[in-house]
């Protein structure tokens, strides 16, 4: 099936913008990503091809508009949710709880 | 619409604490295991494994036949394999083909030798043009062939994984594997860079 991610030939997408000697992470929190997804993948809680579909399946702007881990976090966090690992509710709440400065 | 790396929304930041406080709390992550992994691929595994083979593919004739018959298992020879690396294809530059690697669909990239593929390579103007528009994309990165060499773009998925065997530089007889290790860059790995002699 087509979809947003199916980039090869598609026009408007501007230049290239290589930085120079790029770290292989920006932020702390694409860490966490990296290893949580290496952690539940390693876990056997999806497969790679789960794991890309729930890429996929993203809204086209918002795909295009996130960068590369925030696609990682979306499909981690959208297969634990469907798989019953987690809920929506819990993530919601502990979220809200830590940005009150809970832990 | 070239996507970098913008900072996220605090939010963000925020969401990745709150599942991986929540994913400790149920017992399916150790956090220690996470940092290892995390060390491991910012700091152990990288460009360096793939200049290394490059570089023994320069000196010996022999391994660089293995290279190119079984690419996996010659990686293998030198310590390189696992995760995003089971399946390895490497294709050598000739004086008139110019090889390029790019992942349409996604990131693939070969993990085990140049580690994690760089934001350009994930990000959509790349995955764009690489197909369409290759030597205009190779221009940009300071690669100008002349007409009569022909580009190959090769589109990695998830399940094979491509690597170019750049041309060895002239004016490098007598250097030894770890000083031509040493001249070889992950952009010369992708495509989009030669070696450039010493």
């Amino acid at each position: 099936m087509n979809g947003i991610h199916d980039l090869g030939g598609m026009h408007g997408m501007g230049p290239v913008d290589p930085e120079r000697n790029e770290p292989v992470f920006h932020e702390e929190w694409e860490r966490r990503v990296f290893g949580l997804m290496i952690a539940t993948f390693g876990g056997g809680h999806y497969n790679v091809d789960e794991f890309r579909h729930g890429i996929e399946r993203m809204d086209p702007a918002h795909y295009l508009t996130t960068s590369y881990y925030e696609h990682w976090l979306h499909t981690v966090e959208t297969l634990l949710i469907e798989k019953g690992t987690i809920t929506r509710k819990e993530l919601d709440a502990r979220q809200a709880k830590l940005a009150k400065g809970g832990s | 619409m070239a996507h970098r790396h913008t900072a996220p929304p605090s939010d963000t930041a925020l969401r990745v604490k709150a599942l991986e406080s929540l994913l400790v709390e149920k017992g399916l992550v150790d956090p220690k295991a996470l940092d290892e992994v995390i060390d491991t691929y910012e700091n152990k595994v990288g460009p360096r494994n793939g200049a290394k083979v490059v570089a023994r593919a320069w000196v010996n004739p022999d391994y660089k036949a293995r290279l190119l018959d079984d690419g996996t298992a010659a990686i293998a020879e030198l310590g390189f394999s696992g995760v995003q690396g089971e399946d390895m294809v490497v294709i050598e530059n000739k004086p008139k083909v110019h090889n390029l690697l790019v992942c349409t669909l996604c990131s693939c990239y070969p993990w085990p030798t140049l580690g994690l593929p760089p934001v350009w390579y994930k990000a959509a103007p790349y995955r764009a043009r690489a197909v369409s528009d290759p030597r205009g994309v190779l221009k940009e990165f300071g690669v100008t062939l002349a007409d009569d060499v022909e580009v190959r773009v090769w589109d990695s998925t998830a399940e094979l994984r491509y690597m170019v065997l750049p041309e060895r530089p002239g004016g490098t007889d007598g250097m030894s594997e770890a000083e031509l290790a040493a001249l070889v860059t992950r952009d010369a790995m992708i495509g989009t860079a030669k070696v450039a002699a010493p």
